[in-house]
């Protein structure tokens, strides 16, 4: 009963915009709004043919490698920069400025270096993940409580075992926060990447129907990437929920106090 | 004049602590905490630290455990000087909230010290195993640290610092944080588990009756920069009990003293042989 209750609670709003999307759009013939109903028949039409595998798992994949190695690199350096004291201020202003540069003014540069290949629009995408997870890792390292990290040392626990049962997991809970970040900057970047000089992916498809004035099918692409957000989203709450659950669970005994 | 009494024994110096001094440097000039501490601990002695409150009981207490260095002087354990956190002894914080691992279970949390030492597993479940036997919690050894009660989480802390079999004990204000109840129980733990083990327990605390009712010698010390006040023996009878003890006439005599002593420190007196700390400690004379 519970679970119906949630699922309506999800499904209720986009159910009524639809609605109200399908309302408007009857009796009309507006070449820029499709309805509904032309939408999802177009959105079978495209994506459920060849283009699926040619377009779209070619750019989930650079997608998900993407920020893959971009956690891996932040939560690493974060570690690295977190803990010690120098790097720290040897890095700092230099890691501001990076940030500051937007991702997508480097991929001409890019193109110029790497080419135009998969993996100049896997380092786009890396370049703007990393980020928020690299910055969120350091805050986390650097407020891991004292009192827990001196019973570590009482205990010996140091080096690698101090990184593994100390640092990564007390900071996990802000590491994450970063995580979700990158997951919307990726599929932006992926996109992104895909519209300079391109010539395949789910990005460049919907800058070819736009050109095309493929309305309908461009509506589609947009909607696809709309629904790969949602799953996105869902695989992070989904992963979320068991690697902290111990941090929900003691925030939730903390307020019940 | 209390004759100066030194306690025959036997049993070889656990933890020794010589001039040891802690000054603590910042931009608005040095403070020095720690001015000249010396004391002995023997082997499967427990001995309780009081002094009054800012007397540098955790500074001190960090200095032993190495997870802070000295200013000046040395401690050794076992004869060996003390540069970094030793093997052999095991800390109890005040905080038990925030000296277990949130992310593991109780009974991860006691052995993961043993797991890094690399104690195998069999071994290592045994040890876990006796180690919440003993402090009463082999009932919940998969439950999270934040689902206990703080007197149940102090009992995990010290499980796990007893299933690591050190030498020495330290405890910094352990029962500072949990309830009148918990706290009877938890001083009863802490004899029994001393008795059974036959570890070498240093016990810091403020709080006077409990340093009286739990140890054998009673370490005071002065308002900061610290020096030792007194030092005395605690002689009750071995088996303590909560009512009978704490009613016993010497029980009051004791806790007399050391009240008398700590108001003292907090005026600011000093020991006249401050420059010549006591060996030994010494008897308190009847009333």
């Amino acid at each position: 009963m519970k679970i119906l209750k949630s699922i309506a609670y999800a499904v209720g709003l986009p159910i009524i915009l639809i609605i109200i999307w399908w309302a408007a759009t009857l009796g009309t013939a507006n070449f820029y709004a499709p309805s509904p109903a032309l939408l999802v028949e177009t959105f079978a039409q495209v994506w459920f043919s060849e283009l699926f595998l040619t377009d779209v798992l070619p750019s989930i994949g650079r997608m998900l490698a993407g920020i893959a190695l971009a956690i891996m690199i932040g939560i690493t350096a974060g570690l690295a920069i977190g803990t010690t004291r120098w790097l720290r201020m040897l890095l700092e202003p230099t890691l501001e400025f990076l940030r500051a540069v937007p991702p997508p003014v480097l991929i001409p540069v890019m193109m110029l270096i790497m080419g135009i290949s998969d993996s100049m629009k896997i380092v786009t995408i890396v370049f703007g993940c990393v980020w928020p997870v690299l910055l969120n890792t350091v805050e986390g390292v650097r407020a891991v409580d004292s009192v827990l990290s001196d019973s570590s040392r009482s205990y010996a626990i140091g080096g690698l075992a101090r990184v593994r049962h100390l640092l990564i997991p007390s900071a996990s809970p802000q590491i994450m926060v970063g995580v979700r970040q990158s997951l919307s900057l990726g599929l932006i970047l992926m996109v992104i990447s895909e519209m300079f000089a391109s010539s395949s992916g789910l990005g460049f498809s919907i800058i070819k129907f736009q050109r095309s004035f493929a309305i309908p099918e461009m509506w589609s692409g947009i909607a696809l990437l709309g629904l790969i957000g949602v799953g996105l989203s869902f695989l992070f709450q989904f992963v979320e929920r068991k690697a902290l659950r111990w941090y929900h669970g003691q925030k939730e005994v903390e307020h019940a106090s | 004049m209390p004759a100066n009494l030194s306690i025959a024994t036997d049993r070889h110096i656990a933890l020794s602590v010589r001039d040891l001094r802690k000054v603590y440097s910042s931009d608005a000039g040095d403070v020095e905490a720690v001015r000249n501490l010396t004391f002995d601990l023997p082997a499967g002695e427990l001995a309780c630290l009081v002094g009054p409150s800012g007397s540098g009981k955790t500074t001190l207490l960090k200095c032993i455990s190495g997870l802070m260095r000295p200013t000046g002087g040395t401690i050794l354990l076992d004869g060996n000087k003390i540069v970094g956190p030793p093997k052999k002894m095991a800390v109890v914080f005040q905080e038990y909230g925030r000296s277990l691992f949130p992310w593991m279970r109780v009974h991860e949390n006691v052995a993961l010290p043993l797991k890094n030492q690399r104690v195998p597993k069999a071994r290592r479940k045994e040890l876990v195993d006796q180690a919440l036997e003993a402090v009463g919690l082999a009932h919940v050894p998969t439950s999270y640290p934040w689902q206990l009660s703080g007197g149940m989480q102090q009992r995990v802390a010290i499980a796990r610092a007893i299933a690591y079999q050190p030498e020495v004990l330290l405890m910094d204000e352990p029962f500072a944080a949990v309830d009148a109840q918990t706290r009877a129980d938890l001083e009863d733990l802490i004899r029994d588990v001393w008795e059974k083990l036959g570890l070498t327990i240093l016990f810091v605390t403020h709080d006077i009756d409990e340093s009286v009712y739990l140890g054998e010698r009673v370490i005071i010390l002065s308002s900061s920069p610290t020096v030792i006040q007194d030092d005395i023996r605690v002689d009750l009878p071995d088996v303590r009990d909560q009512l009978e003890t704490r009613s016993l006439p010497r029980f009051t005599e004791l806790r007399h003293h050391v009240y008398q002593q700590i108001q003292l420190a907090k005026l600011n007196h000093r020991p006249a042989d401050a420059a010549r700390p006591p060996q030994a400690s010494r008897m308190v004379r009847d009333a």
